[in-house]
């Protein structure tokens, strides 16, 4: 492996730039007026789980891979957060399950 | 190799604070997630007292929501302008985000309390302890974060705070922005998805 | 004279020797000298849990005795457990990552030299308050001088989330010291995780670790994914106690068996983390002695990997007697099954190294190959466990008993102490004696067989666990006194390697690598000089030493002038005011000195995260 003397700041090609940031933030504010109106519309109850889980996803992934920079670090930060992430999840629905919170 | 170079040697090139604080967040990951999988499984089993949809005010939370939102913003236009050595605006991007984070406590101290004077205590039942446990550990690691960034600002202040100290920022804007996005999935399980019946509107 | 001017008159540098006196100890950031003061930590704290378990067996020896009361029983069994997994097992596993794991990695310290020195001294404190409890009677107004935690080392609501079933401070005690310990051990998981991932050394690519420093990553992963699931347990339990949430109450709603879930959420996996560093040294031990490499390094290393993963589905095979339904039942059985398979691989491979091989039968070889054997034994009984039917029969008595003593002490403890001796001379620069080596061996195994064995039939025969007595009718007087006699051979055991210890001061020294061991720490002096290597090494081979250029040449004396970070004391601080900050949260019965001393222990702790994080330190 090469020698690495110097701990390098970014990797990859692009750097987000402040147009850009400031573009994801209004993205996740209109996901959010989105969300907020689903909630208000009794049209959309039946599915509101499925809806709005979805669309918080998003706004996660977009923080997560955007301001905290995952999408332009190196892969290991990558591996390092998503394998807790998704024993969290698991976890989740797994007592999900086991309370019979879904009828199964 | 130089001893300063040996000093500084690492397999990665990757700054070793970086990928400690990254393991700290999905150990986070695992902390929110048992309290939010205890909320999940405990709603709507509260035997008396108030519960979701008599007591949340999804208007209020939502400005709360679109702040601590607008607070990640101004934190990663304070990482930049630190990088870049600009110190006026580093100044100005930090105060930004403490005092939106600030105001996002102020939002819920005023919720709690406001829970309290309808009868929703942390012991009136599963609902109340559930609910203030959960977001009171998430309101807890805000107020570090505030903390944490009014000292990045009177460092600045004090003249140390410049590119060459920006990884601290960017472990601080990681810090906040997962204290973020725990809030968004908050605002969506507690807030939004809620169990009981919903406002006809 | 410092390094500058040595330089201009004599063109050598000044070679930087370890400092001495008691305030270098308590300051200090060097991973070997805080390996050591794990190491001898967890030693003493084994010596204790030992003797809770020799008041046990006291007590069961013989039906309807009367050595001890029912109260203290409790508290025996509740802290023998608590203090062999939390206080002895890991921080001995803990005292080999310290000391090993940046010498196998090439590295001069790990990755946040003072975060290692804030967990030794924060566990210390976790320690100390539990056992506290044990004198603390008279200071919470108890009849009796020991409040020891007495709810099992499982706690489970609603006996100890209760004011009514469990009124007194030992839960607390308990709760408190088991938040502590938790910090200590995060702390340590975020730095290992770190170090192993970045400071190995130029060469030292991931698959060709050793397997001690593979298993030991595996294990930091599984620390800080679990340990924030039993945080928030014992949160819950800690409100429920002082506040009177309704967590595990169950007339507001709430239910008993999520502590089960939360606390097995975490207790499966911990017992992973308890055994993976065992089965990381046991793979160092048997190719050293059997001069052959491990069969089937990859193997072994995504077999690891797999039981830390597959680790986190299975933890409801612990609560197969609480009414989960039959699909999830099947499920948790299906998985407990599974995970069998990658530890049978581990077995076959470690088999398969020693098979054909030049046997050396070292005392450490002979714990090497015990491990081996009383694994599988345990695991064979782990794997009756895993059909739901048949662990209904088995659940709560003391087949269970014999199965966790089978893989914790035949399994976790014989491996840690075929480490004791592989890394003694590595430590300390002379063996342990090898005759009295193999009479604490024999002695242990035999002891350990002696005790555990007959388990097995004591249980299945209808003996529950966590009596304190039990009828004579019941025929299971001889069975236990084997136990008991089993027990005390196992105490002389740990005797005579005291003894060892102690005797072994005068053996001769030892050069870098006694053993003619294959792995990097046997490429430095025995100890090893305070910046472990004089320049860092350039590896190629998995087996450095036992490879034609495997490793760059190592100077004995530095070339150039090396920096060693002095020491801190606000680490240890910080351990303080975190301690003080329990100490208040114990007195929850009295309002304002409770409030006062959290504050203080805040304040305390607040400074010193300050103070340490602006002091000028230079690894």
């Amino acid at each position: 492996m090469a020698e690495h003397s110097e701990p390098q700041e970014h990797q990859g090609s692009a750097h987000p730039t402040a147009a850009t940031y400031v573009a994801i933030f209004a993205v996740l504010l209109i996901i959010t007026i989105v969300e907020v109106g689903v909630f208000y519309v009794p049209a959309f109850h039946g599915f509101l789980a499925p809806i709005l889980l979805t669309l918080s996803a998003l706004k996660f992934t977009l923080v997560v891979m955007f301001y905290m920079h995952l999408k332009f670090d190196h892969p290991l930060f990558r591996t390092i957060f998503t394998l807790p992430l998704l024993i969290a999840a698991a976890v989740i629905i797994a007592l999900l399950f086991l309370y019979g919170v879904f009828r199964l | 190799m130089s001893h300063a170079a040996a000093a500084h040697y690492t397999s990665t090139g990757l700054d070793s604070r970086k990928i400690a604080f990254w393991t700290f967040i999905g150990s986070e990951c695992l902390l929110f997630g048992s309290l939010i999988a205890t909320y999940l499984v405990y709603e709507g089993r509260s035997v008396s007292g108030p519960t979701t949809h008599e007591i949340l005010n999804i208007p209020l939370t939502s400005v709360s929501t679109f702040d601590l939102l607008l607070s990640s913003l101004m934190m990663v236009l304070a990482l930049a302008a630190v990088q870049r050595g600009d110190r006026l605006w580093a100044r100005v991007w930090l105060a930004a985000t403490a005092l939106l984070g600030a105001i996002f406590l102020g939002f819920q101290a005023f919720e709690f309390t406001h829970f309290v004077h309808e009868g929703l205590g942390f012991t009136t039942n599963l609902f109340g302890s559930t609910f203030f446990t959960l977001t009171g550990f998430h309101g807890g690691h805000v107020f570090v974060g505030v903390v944490w960034l009014l000292t990045l600002l009177v460092r600045s202040f004090q003249g140390k705070l410049g590119p060459e100290k920006a990884m601290n920022v960017e472990i601080a804007g990681l810090y906040w922005h997962f204290v973020d996005v725990v809030w968004i999935v908050i605002f969506t399980v507690v807030y939004l998805i809620q169990t009981t019946p919903l406002p006809a509107s | 004279m410092s390094p500058a001017s040595a330089t201009a008159q004599h063109d050598a540098p000044v070679v930087p020797v370890a400092p001495t006196g008691l305030w270098s100890w308590i300051t200090t950031t060097d991973h070997k000298r805080i390996g050591l003061l794990y190491g001898f930590t967890a030693v003493f704290f084994f010596l204790v849990g030992g003797l809770e378990a020799l008041v046990i067996r006291l007590q069961l020896g013989a039906p309807g005795n009367s050595v001890v009361s029912a109260e203290t029983y409790n508290q025996l069994f509740t802290m023998h457990g608590t203090t062999m997994i939390f206080l002895a097992v890991m921080p001995l596993s803990s005292a080999f990552f310290n000391y090993i794991i940046p010498l196998q990695i090439g590295a001069r310290d790990v990755a946040f030299p003072r975060l290692n020195a804030f967990s030794y001294w924060v566990f210390l404190a976790g320690g100390l308050l539990l056992n506290a409890s044990f004198v603390a009677g008279p200071l919470f107004g108890a009849d009796r001088l020991s409040v020891a935690p007495n709810g099992g080392w499982f706690g489970y609501a609603n006996l100890t989330s209760s004011l009514q079933y469990s009124p007194g401070p030992n839960i607390d005690f308990w709760v408190l010291g088991l938040q502590i310990l938790g910090i200590a051990s995060l702390a340590a998981g975020f730095n290992f995780i770190t170090t192993i991932l970045n400071l190995r050394a130029p060469g030292m690519k991931l698959m060709r670790m050793p397997v001690f420093t593979w298993m030991s990553l595996v294990t930091q992963f599984l620390v800080v994914t679990a340990f924030p699931v039993i945080t928030v347990g014992l949160v819950f339990l800690m409100l429920d106690r002082i506040f009177g949430t309704t967590f595990y109450n169950v007339s507001a709603g709430g239910d008993v068996v999520l502590w089960q879930h939360l606390f097995w959420l975490f207790g499966h996996p911990e017992v992973y983390i308890i055994i993976l560093p065992a089965m990381g040294v046991v793979s160092e031990v048997l190719p050293t002695f059997s001069r052959k490499p491990l069969f089937g390094y990859a193997i072994v290393v995504y077999s690891g990997v797999l039981i830390g993963v597959m680790g986190w589905g299975v933890w409801a095979h612990h609560m197969f007697s609480t009414g989960l339904g039959p699909v999830a039942d099947t499920v948790f059985s299906a998985t407990t099954m599974l995970i069998a398979v990658p530890t049978g691989v581990k077995i076959f491979n470690w088999i398969a190294t020693m098979w054909g091989g030049r046997l050396h039968l070292t005392t450490s070889m002979w714990f090497a190959v015990a491990f081996i054997s009383s694994f599988i034994i345990g695991g064979l009984s782990g794997v009756m466990h895993s059909s739901p039917p048949a662990d209904l029969q088995q659940t709560d008595t003391y087949f269970v008993v014999a199965h966790f003593h089978y893989v914790l002490f035949g399994g976790a403890v014989q491996g840690l102490f075929a480490g004791v001796y592989y890394w003694w001379p590595k430590i300390f620069g002379h063996r342990l004696k090898e005759g009295v080596g193999k009479l604490h061996f024999w002695l242990m195994f035999v002891g350990m067989n002696l005790t555990f064995f007959p388990m097995h039939f004591s249980g299945l025969l209808g003996m529950p666990r966590r009596i304190y007595t039990y009828g004579p009718e019941l025929g299971l007087g001889m069975l236990n006194l084997m136990s008991t006699v089993g027990a005390f051979l196992t105490g002389l055991s740990l005797l005579v390697f005291v003894y060892n210890a102690w005797s072994s001061r005068r053996e001769p020294r030892v050069g870098k690598n006694p053993w003619a061991a294959a792995t990097l720490e046997w490429a430095v002096s025995s100890p090893p000089p305070v910046y472990n290597f004089s320049v860092l090494p350039t590896v190629t081979s998995r087996l450095p030493l036992w490879t034609e250029h495997g490793v760059s040449e190592i100077p004995d004396t530095p070339p150039g002038p090396i920096h060693v970070p002095g020491g801190s004391h606000w680490p240890l601080m910080t351990a303080l005011g975190i301690l003080v900050i329990a100490v208040g949260a114990l007195l929850h019965h009295h309002f304002v000195p409770s409030l006062v001393t959290v504050l203080a222990g805040l304040g305390v702790v607040v400074v010193s995260v300050y103070r340490w994080a602006f002091e000028p330190f230079e690894v």
